[in-house]
């Protein structure tokens, strides 16, 4: 369905809707912050469904109204004004948003009550929590780049302090690590901003998409944007803030910096290139961006194996995940311009699966994380048995990751797989493929060790309540089921069978990933298998591992790469290297 | 080369030397004292640029207020163990300062690139101010073209206050942020703090009420009459309030939740989300800003004072 | 050679400095402070382009103006926030420093969440 071109002095009918969007959650922040943190959960609980609603709303709204949702606010059109406008891309990211952040209240409800006496961190973790929601929505909506660089701080200035919110020094550090360079990304991506508004004198990007041309000053503002909005979106090599944080934060709150947080940078590079530069970028430029995220899956699922801790595998695994997300800029270059067709549906619709899925995968980390006490993996022996729901979401999750039909990756690889056909650009495939692997690499090895018996006396610390594991197992499925939404409705999915033809084949389609992330799982992952192998085997297995005993060495090698790049004053060498390059880019083909 | 110009050069000659000092001195406490005086020189560019809405604005929040946060935390870090494994090598700094100047050649390329024509929207805003009844242009576009913007940085101060007290440790929550602090009572700071708060407030409510039409406002306003209460503080005439206070909570949600009650408003009586009615536009535009001065006093005063140490009991 | 330019070239030198005290200076108030600077030459830049789209009798266009505004009090609201972590991290450890040294699996493990 191709977009219409939004009308500008026209408020729709339903254009209001868009405004509550941000407004309900914004007072739900007001009235929490002045009733205190006893009764912040009762707040949220009230809130939250009517953010959801307001939500739902919009999305049968949507296809009533051409595709476009329009609100002036004000009445003062652009350029003066600001516009709010929804597309078929926010619908789908605030429907995303509003069900994680549903999963993930209900996940967090018992953790975050103020029932033991301590008000602090009730108080701080449903604010941030609606305060991330007021942020994601407006990201979703604005129409105005100086509003989405203030949603953007918003959201880092929410997000930092559910870093810390246990206190410890490690975490404090790590926030101030993501605060410092969320920061720099915002400078740069305001520099870029005044650039812009300097050739062309409105911020609007309707407007602007009109006006910009290929001018050298817009290249340099196209260049700090997009490399301020890589580094809050970590990006391969600017990934040197994600580990610690998403790993140190509580469970919940790792949920939705995996889940959500992440995504609102991102979608503010997809609203740069596809509506205000959409005829500005190169193909140097392009595949620059795609080679990054491919090197972000395989840097990112190498040292996601060699982990010893649950939820710093999980976190790499979102280092890795996020490159998915970048494969497709590459596809979506057509005849000189970027075009919305079946590579930006796959891209949003894996931006999604990897929100829900991943949420789910850290909510049910958390329940394990509590019940041991510890998350390392190889103290994993015997959860099966204690925490069934929690495993088994786990195993969703991974298999949703993987891309098992009728799952939201699995319709997002088949697009960009179709788009790489079309484009001709075969080495795509091959990294979505190669992804595919190193998901269930790291998947089979979790649920190796969650399977395995317990190799030592179980202590159990805590009861973890049986509404936070249904919550993941909810979403889990839910990312599992994701395949068959209406996806056509809001998405530019390209007619044809891109999803009938996954039943029959899909199972056989996920043999092979698990075999192959089976052998990687042995090959890199640097950790004891949980079961013994007779000796008879071992005689047979002497040159596996010879074999395994050189990729370790590489992979040892790889781990200590992400070290290195995780360096302060080497990230930032890295962003601003990369912000030249694709400033250079982008001049070769003009 | 006028007069005017040598004039300009030389200015930016001396805060771009003061910039150079304070990223290169070796004390810290020295680079923050170089960092408020840099502050206070950039002001002086922004009224050479004709901006004096900015300038009050960067003088008393980002050199004033700014330099102050600084100060305080380089006076508590002074005793910091200061970790050698930290500083980069030398092929690190040499990629670092090469990247800088390239970043800063761009800059230059773009600025000396600038269309003759200037896009601008001076003659809108001009244009459309008959719709508020101001005529200062940056308050017009403040408060009613881009009301949303306004209303959105709101709530990310109240964001960043909240994430300021969450660092609070268990038993200091809900507390006194900062240290009890205390003074001689003969000596000068608490002569000062007798002195000044009540000309500064009066300056303070000028500034804010005179920012209708002229320049000025509830930003510039709001920071100094912080600044005023945050002396009083320094000098020990009073102590900071407990952060769970009600009345304390309810004056900080004031600024945002009027602006939403406004703006919800002006949907109701049909027209738009943040627009106002003609006749009521300066009446209702000064009412926000009263109660966003308020907020914006003790945001800021409450930012600076930092994380709740003392338990609320004290 | 107009005001625009000289202060053009003045904000464009402030953000390198900035840029580059906040990758190499380790200390993180340092940092902190660079991050200023680097600000303050952005907010500079859309000074100069205001001054450059001078017109209708206003000396300095208005909406540039108003992004400055709200830019400085978040940047101000980002310095406070970043001093109470910086703060906080030596009170509790002495020590101000954003190395990432703790090794991950050594020590004992965190309390559970």
């Amino acid at each position: 369905m191709p977009p219409p071109s939004p009308t500008l002095d026209a408020t729709t009918s339903a254009g209001f809707l868009l405004v509550l969007s941000t407004v309900v959650p914004i007072a739900g922040v007001l009235l929490a912050f002045v009733l205190g943190g006893r009764y912040a959960r009762s707040v949220a609980s009230a809130v939250i469904p009517l953010g959801v609603t307001v939500t739902v709303a919009i999305l049968i709204a949507l296809p009533h109204s051409d595709g476009v949702i329009v609100y002036l606010l004000g009445a003062w059109p652009p350029p003066l004004g600001i516009a709010l406008r929804a597309d078929g891309l926010s619908a789908v990211m605030l429907a995303a948003t509003a069900a994680v952040i549903c999963a993930v209240a209900a996940f967090a409800a018992a953790d975050f009550s103020a029932a033991t006496g301590d008000t602090r961190t009730p108080f701080a973790f449903w604010i941030l929590l609606l305060a991330i929601w007021a942020a994601l929505n407006t990201i979703f909506l604005a129409g105005d780049l100086f509003t989405l660089y203030i949603a953007l701080e918003l959201l880092t200035f929410a997000a930092v302090p559910l870093v810390s919110l246990d206190g410890q020094a490690e975490t404090l550090r790590a926030a101030m690590r993501y605060l410092l360079f969320a920061l720099l990304g915002s400078v740069l991506y305001l520099l870029g901003t005044a650039l812009l508004y300097a050739l062309h004198g409105t911020l609007d990007v309707v407007l602007l998409s009109r006006r910009v041309s290929a001018e050298p000053a817009v290249l340099i503002a196209a260049a700090l944007m997009t490399t301020g909005l890589l580094a809050k979106t970590a990006l391969f090599p600017l990934h040197l803030w994600l580990p610690p944080a998403h790993a140190g934060a509580p469970s919940a709150a790792s949920a939705i910096l995996s889940g959500l947080v992440v995504k609102g940078s991102f979608f503010v590079i997809v609203r740069l290139w596809f509506d205000v530069m959409a005829g500005l970028p190169s193909f140097v430029a392009m595949q620059l961006l795609g080679a990054l995220g491919a090197a972000a899956i395989v840097l990112g699922s190498i040292v996601a194996l060699r982990q010893e801790r649950l939820k710093l595998l999980i976190a790499y695994s979102t280092v890795a995940q996020i490159g998915y997300l970048f494969l497709m800029f590459p596809l979506a270059l057509g005849a000189g311009k970027i075009e919305s067709g079946g590579a930006l549906a796959g891209g949003l619709v894996q931006a999604i699966s990897h929100a829900t899925a991943k949420a789910a995968m850290f909510m049910s980390a958390g329940s394990i994380y509590a019940t041991l006490g510890q998350d390392r993996i190889a103290g994993l022996g015997g959860i099966g048995r204690i925490l069934p729901i929690s495993v088994l979401a786990f195993a969703l999750s991974g298999l949703a990751l993987m891309g098992l039909s009728p799952g939201a990756a699995y319709l997002a690889k088949a697009l960009l797989l179709q788009a790489a056909a079309e484009r001709g650009q075969w080495w795509w495939a091959l990294v979505l493929q190669a992804g595919g692997f190193f998901t269930a690499a790291y998947v089979l090895l979790v649920l190796t060790y969650a399977m395995a018996p317990a190799t030592e006396q179980v202590t159990l610390k805590k009861a973890v309540p049986r509404a936070g594991e249904l919550a993941a197992l909810a979403l889990a499925l839910c990312s599992l089921l994701l395949g068959l939404a209406p996806w056509r409705a809001y998405l530019p999915i390209p007619n044809g069978d891109v999803l009938d033809s996954l039943r029959l084949g899909a199972v056989a389609k996920m043999l092979i990933p698990l075999l192959g992330g089976a052998v990687l799982a042995v090959l890199l992952g640097r950790l004891e298998l949980p079961f013994r192998i007779s000796p008879s085997w071992n005689a047979m297995l002497a040159p596996v591992s010879l074999v395994r005993r050189a990729s370790l060495a590489s992979s040892a090698l790889v781990e200590r790469c992400d070290n290195v790049l995780r360096q302060w004053p080497t990230a930032c060498i890295c962003l601003l290297s990369l912000a030249a390059a694709f400033a250079a880019a982008m001049r070769i083909a003009f | 080369m006028s007069v005017s110009t040598i004039f300009e050069i030389v200015l930016a000659a001396v805060v771009l030397g003061l910039g150079i000092w304070t990223t290169a001195v070796r004390d810290t406490y020295s680079a923050t004292v170089g960092f408020v005086v840099y502050g206070l020189l950039v002001a002086l560019i922004w009224v050479r640029l004709d901006a004096v809405d900015v300038a009050l604005t960067e003088a008393a929040i980002s050199g004033g207020l700014g330099g102050v946060l600084l100060l305080g935390a380089a006076a508590r870090l002074q005793d910091a163990k200061f970790m050698a494994a930290d500083t980069p090598g030398k092929l690190a700094c040499v990629s670092a300062a090469a990247l800088s100047l390239l970043a800063v050649a761009a800059l230059m390329v773009a600025v000396f690139l600038l269309p003759d024509s200037a896009s601008t929207l001076a003659p809108a805003v001009v244009a459309n101010a008959w719709t508020t009844g101001l005529t200062n242009p940056v308050t017009n576009v403040l408060m009613a073209f881009r009301a949303m913007d306004t209303m959105l940085e709101k709530v990310v101060l109240l964001l960043a206050l909240v994430g300021v007290w969450s660092l609070a440790p268990d038993g200091a929550w809900g507390g006194h942020p900062g240290p009890r602090h205390q003074a001689d009572a003969n000596g000068v700071l608490v002569f000062l703090a007798r002195l000044l708060p009540p000309i500064g407030m009066i300056v303070g409510i000028y500034i804010f009420w005179t920012g209708a039409d002229h320049p000025g406002g509830a930003f510039q306003g709001g920071a100094i009459l912080a600044s005023m209460w945050l002396l009083a503080i320094m000098a020990g005439l009073t102590d900071t309030p407990p952060v769970n206070s009600q009345r304390l909570r309810l004056l900080l949600i004031a600024g945002p939740g009027l602006f939403l009650a406004v703006g919800l408003g002006g949907f109701w009586s049909g027209a738009a989300f943040l627009s106002y009615s003609p006749t009521l536009a300066k009446p209702l535009i000064l009412g926000i800003e009263i109660a966003m001065i308020v907020t914006i006093t003790t945001t800021l005063a409450l930012l600076l004072a930092g994380t709740p140490e003392r338990s609320a009991q004290q | 050679m107009t005001a625009v330019r000289v202060f053009g070239v003045c904000a464009a030198l402030a953000v390198g400095l900035g840029l580059y005290g906040l990758i190499t200076n380790p200390q993180p108030l340092r940092k902190i402070i660079a991050f200023n600077i680097l600000g303050s030459g952005v907010f500079l830049l859309f000074g100069v382009i205001g001054r450059h789209g001078a017109a209708a009798g206003v000396g300095n266009d208005p909406v540039p103006q108003a992004l400055v505004i709200t830019g400085v009090v978040v940047a101000f609201a980002a310095t406070a926030l970043a001093i109470a972590l910086l703060l906080q991290l030596f009170q509790r450890t002495g020590s101000a420093t954003l190395c990432n040294d703790a090794p991950r699996s050594a020590g004992p493990d965190p309390p559970g969440g």
